[in-house]
């Protein structure tokens, strides 16, 4: 059972890489349709995607995707027949069924059933495309074939001529005359007789009349014929099978020996001779080429490849729990060789030349080591790329505006996981990108734009880092209007007087849409808060530019891997803590005047100009119970939803660096304000601040519920 | 003597079908990604029978097919073809090209097991 | 103690060690290893009774002090401490006990009901005792001591 689970797991990852082998292709067709540049092997490849998972999905009963992978195949064969030209609509149509491929085989993996007429509708569009081409097979063509195939060997009760003879011997008669080219289809005579024994008694002679004068015979040439006599309780249907692979590589005559006769005996029992002859004489004659020949007129031979497809690149499937100890311990091995630089340090042996040069050796080695082993983790963001394009189709075709989807860096690699969070808050400013940002087609061209619009996602390394962005070309954010909303709802004073900058930044406060009435498309019940929330709980950052009349741009800032961050080490109280640097804006040291108190316990610090409150790390994490002077600390800037800032007071600041990500929900749990943990060079265990939730906890509108619900997107 | 089979097949899903149930069939059991492929693989293993799907990149079935025709050593090798459609026109291109059978997928396992036993000798 | 006695129930092995002035044990197959007590790193907002995490080996452990799990006094942990390193269903978990005495093996029909003398906050930890010639062996169990964040954790 588990290796039948294991297979079906086979099954579905195999599906994702065809799935995107499939949309590859047919970006490609679309990259060459003006030209009619593309090649021949990718609509081949095209359709091997699709027929493989035809094939899979057949062995593990997914009949709705057998059926629409067929009807899509069927396209695909056509069109690779060259009987069908690939232009804008019909590659519109394969997308779209692509798509919905896409969606039974998640289905499938979900057992569940893809409602809606969808299906159906792609189908007919799929079906309309193939009519009028002479090689559209019939549907049923596949269908009755593939179920009407009889299981070789057993008995088949259903016969109802089979029911009468079952308990009398019968008496067959087989004159059987191979061909040579029976002989080199690998068949071998002795191997059906053997099977014809198991099915009853059997008598064999062979008949040597043609059998010229050894030195006249032709090693490849077929001379001999056999009469066999089987008696047995089986019925001809089942002799027949015996033969089945050598059906018109013989001659072949069974007869129902109804008087004991020999073979022309009764009409009815002949009934197949006719055929019989016919396929022999026609392809016997054939079959005396060579078999090399014959083939190579196929017009599917192998050796007739216009261009040999490259080989695929070497690769190893391993399991990702090992991936993920290796990189735990080699995790281990970086704070060790910490720990132990530490102890060389403390008995005073570092200025040694030779051990401070092989310990520098020995961390570099570690470093390297550690990112390599990161980098089996990466993989690049093309499948993600790919799933946004069919969501700019889908947004395209909801909201009437046409779009382009451009991308680029798509081998861009990235941490799986990161990869696989991106998905959601992607999903939705891709949808954003179109509904939001393009204007209707009369408004672009009442602004001297193209009609169609553009979107474009692209991805990059920038020191370190990765970094994501979404444009479109469309308006630009509505700066007036979003100011309204926001003070319609509430969010800032009527009387604020914000920067552009500001005011762009304001669509990631909780609770802002500026949809008037919730459409389709991109309300779903989430706002751009919850893209921001999903991204920092990456260890990212995003942020917006908007030009007017030109177009917006998300930029997403991620780190590489989910395995380690740079952090800030701190002392809290005398515990040591970490912060992660990309969520500090600035480090200060206040000045007393700056300092203001607020209520009973509360103080709020002057930054330029802007009032921000002061949380006590010592106080929130119960290190101690009353603030300790704040001129005495070191305030960490970091910024939340919105535009909120707070200052994080710590004792003091230890050092900044790159730490290893230990997470404390496996033997424990998780602690409020608290991300994860990590290891020290000392071998102590320091705890990772969540800045934004602990700034949420202190702040005066904690809303946990809610926050909680936000933390599984 | 085990049945040595070594099995051609572009769809990871199917190769290891194929391995999972010629292996619980008592055959030891090869297998390669493509033609090209498999005809690497062949002088090695020299298997008792092959395998092959029909569409794949590289070198399809119909080139295996002749490429194992067409060296002495293996060119009596029985040979079974995997194929989706049990279409009449593609069981007699299979035929015309040499194969010494065929399989249609969704393959039963136990007709699998019993169409290698019947191509092959041991 | 009677292991040629075959009982439904079969053999265990315990280990038993000390915690305040009463002995209790656990079932063997529970514990990973047994080490000397290390200062732990203070868990913000954890039940008085966690002590904190330790560092095994890469691994983040919290620590439970038994004594103020069972309701007795708060240890005021030393070298002189140990901790039982036990691995209940995925999650390994530090007990502080004062000392480790032996591991024996019973017949699980020796244990019996926890009497009622025992102290209600004892009691709810307890799956039963093994009485012997010279002490009350009080048998833990294991997944009623873990915080109540674990249990949420596990759950979650």
């Amino acid at each position: 059972m588990s290796t039948a689970n294991e297979i079906r797991q086979t099954f579905f990852q195999e599906c994702d890489e065809l799935l995107e082998a499939l949309d590859d292709g047919l970006c490609e067709i679309d990259e060459g349709i003006a030209d009619e540049s593309f090649d021949l092997e990718t609509v081949n490849a095209v359709f091997r995607a699709v027929h493989s998972i035809k094939g899979g999905a057949a062995a593990f009963g997914l009949d709705a995707l057998v059926h629409f992978a067929h009807q899509f195949e069927t396209v695909l064969d056509v069109m690779r027949a060259g009987e069908l030209t690939p232009n804008d609509d019909v590659m519109k149509v394969c997308h779209r069924a692509a798509d919905h491929l896409s969606d039974l085989v998640a289905a499938g993996r979900d057992n569940e059933i893809v409602e809606g007429d969808l299906g159906t509708e792609i189908a007919a569009k799929l079906s309309g495309l193939v009519v009028g081409s002479e090689s559209a097979k019939p549907d049923n063509d596949t269908e009755s074939e593939t179920f009407g195939f009889v299981p070789l060997g057993l008995p088949i009760p259903t016969n109802t001529d089979d029911e009468d003879q079952e308990l009398a011997l019968n008496r067959f008669c087989v004159r059987f005359t191979p061909s040579a080219g029976l002989y080199t289809s690998g068949n071998d005579t002795s191997l059906l007789f053997r099977e014809l024994a198991e099915l009853g008694e059997l008598e064999v002679t062979a008949e040597t009349d043609r059998l010229p004068d050894l030195k006249n015979v032709d090693p490849g040439e077929s001379y001999l014929s056999w009469v066999v006599i089987l008696l047995t309780e089986e019925s001809e249907q089942s002799l027949r099978e015996v033969f089945e692979f050598v059906d018109g590589l013989c001659e072949l005559q069974i007869n129902l020996d109804l008087d004991a006769t020999m073979p022309e005996g009764s009409p009815d029992a002949t009934k197949d001779v006719d055929d019989e002859a016919q396929a022999s004489s026609g392809v016997a004659a054939e079959e005396s080429d060579s078999p090399t020949m014959v083939a190579a007129s196929s017009p599917d031979s192998g050796t007739e490849r216009a261009k040999p497809a490259t080989g695929p690149k070497a690769t190893v499937r391993v399991n990702l729990d090992l991936v993920d100890r290796l990189i735990n311990m080699v995790g281990e091995l970086v704070i060790n060789q910490a720990v132990l630089t530490q102890c060389i340090k403390d008995a005073g042996l570092l200025d040694r030349g030779e051990l401070s040069t092989s310990l520098a050796e020995f961390r570099n080695l570690a470093r390297d080591i550690q990112e390599s082993v990161m980098a089996i983790r990466a993989q690049s963001v093309k499948p993600l790329f790919q799933r946004m394009a069919r969501i700019v189709r889908e947004a395209s075709e909801l909201s009437g505006k046409d779009a382009d989807f451009l991308t680029e860096g798509e081998t861009t690699e990235v941490d799986k996981t990161i990869i696989e969070r991106l998905v959601d808050p992607l999903t939705h400013m891709i949808r954003n990108a179109v509904d939001h940002g393009l204007e209707p087609p009369e408004q672009r061209r009442a602004a001297g734009k193209a009609e169609t619009g553009h979107v474009k996602l692209t991805a990059a390394h920038r020191s370190g880092r990765v970094l994501i962005e979404v444009s479109d070309d469309g308006a630009g954010i509505n700066r007036e209007k979003v100011f309204q909303i926001a003070v319609e709802k509430g969010l800032i004073p009527g009387d604020s007087i914000l920067k552009d900058a500001e005011i762009d930044n304001l669509l990631f406060l909780p609770g802002f849409s500026t949809a008037k009435e919730v459409s389709n498309l991109s309300g779903r019940g989430v706002g751009m808060d919850v893209v921001r929330s999903a991204i920092q709980k990456l260890g990212g950052r995003v942020s917006i530019f908007s030009q007017p009349g030109k177009g917006t741009t998300m930029s997403i800032s991620l780190p590489l891997t989910l395995a380690v961050l740079d952090g800030m080490v701190v002392d809290v109280a005398g515990q040591t803590m970490v912060v992660p640097i990309t969520a500090i804006v600035e480090t200060l040291r206040p000045k007393a005047e700056d300092i203001h108190p607020l209520g009973a316990d509360n103080q709020v610090v002057s930054v330029r100009n802007k009032l921000v409150p002061v949380i006590d790390l010592g106080v929130v994490f119960g290190h101690r119970r009353t603030p300790a002077p704040i001129s005495d600390m070191v305030l960490l800037l970091v910024e939340s939803d919105g535009s909120e800032s707070w200052a994080l007071a710590v004792d003091q600041i230890f050092d900044q660096r790159q730490v290893v990500i230990k997470g404390l929900e496996t033997n424990y749990g998780h602690v409020p304000g608290v991300a994860a943990a990590t290891i020290l060079g000392d071998g102590n265990i320091a705890l990772i601040i969540d800045p934004e939730e602990t700034a949420h906890r202190s702040g005066p509108v904690a809303d946990v519920g809610d926050r909680a619900r936000l933390e599984e997107v | 003597m085990t049945i040595k089979v070594l099995a051609i097949d572009d769809s990871r899903t199917i190769r290891e079908m194929l391995r999972h149930t010629l292996t619980q069939g008592g055959f030891e059991v090869h297998v390669a990604e493509d033609g090209i492929d498999g005809m690497e693989k062949l002088p090695q293993v020299a298997p008792d029978v092959v395998i092959t799907d029909i569409n794949m990149p590289r070198m399809d079935g119909f080139g295996v097919i002749n490429a194992i025709r067409a060296e002495a050593e293996f060119a009596g090798m029985p040979i079974l073809v995997l194929t989706t459609e049990s279409a009449q026109d593609l069981k007699e291109r299979a035929r015309n090209s040499g194969a010494t059978g065929w399989i249609v997928k969704p393959f039963d396992d136990g007709k699998l097991i019993g169409t290698i036993r019947r191509i092959t000798v041991a | 103690m009677a292991e040629t006695q075959i009982a439904d129930f079969g053999l265990r092995e315990l280990v038993t060690f000390r915690v305040g002035q009463q002995d209790f044990c656990i079932d063997i197959m529970m514990v990973r290893e047994i080490r000397g007590w290390t200062p732990a790193t203070i868990l913000p907002h954890a039940p008085p009774f966690v002590l904190g995490v330790i560092n095994l080996r890469g691994s983040i452990v919290p620590i439970v002090d038994l004594s103020a799990r069972l309701g007795l006094r708060p240890s005021e942990p030393d070298d002189r401490h140990v901790i039982v390193i036990a691995v209940v269903g995925t999650q390994t978990v530090g007990f502080l006990v004062n000392a480790v005495a032996d591991i024996i093996g019973i017949n699980q029909s020796e244990v019996q009901p926890t009497p009622d003398v025992a102290s209600d906050a004892t009691r709810a930890f307890i799956e039963g005792v093994i009485v012997t010639e010279e002490r009350m062996l009080r048998v833990i169990d294991i997944k009623t001591v873990l915080p109540k964040s674990m249990e949420t954790a596990e759950a979650g």
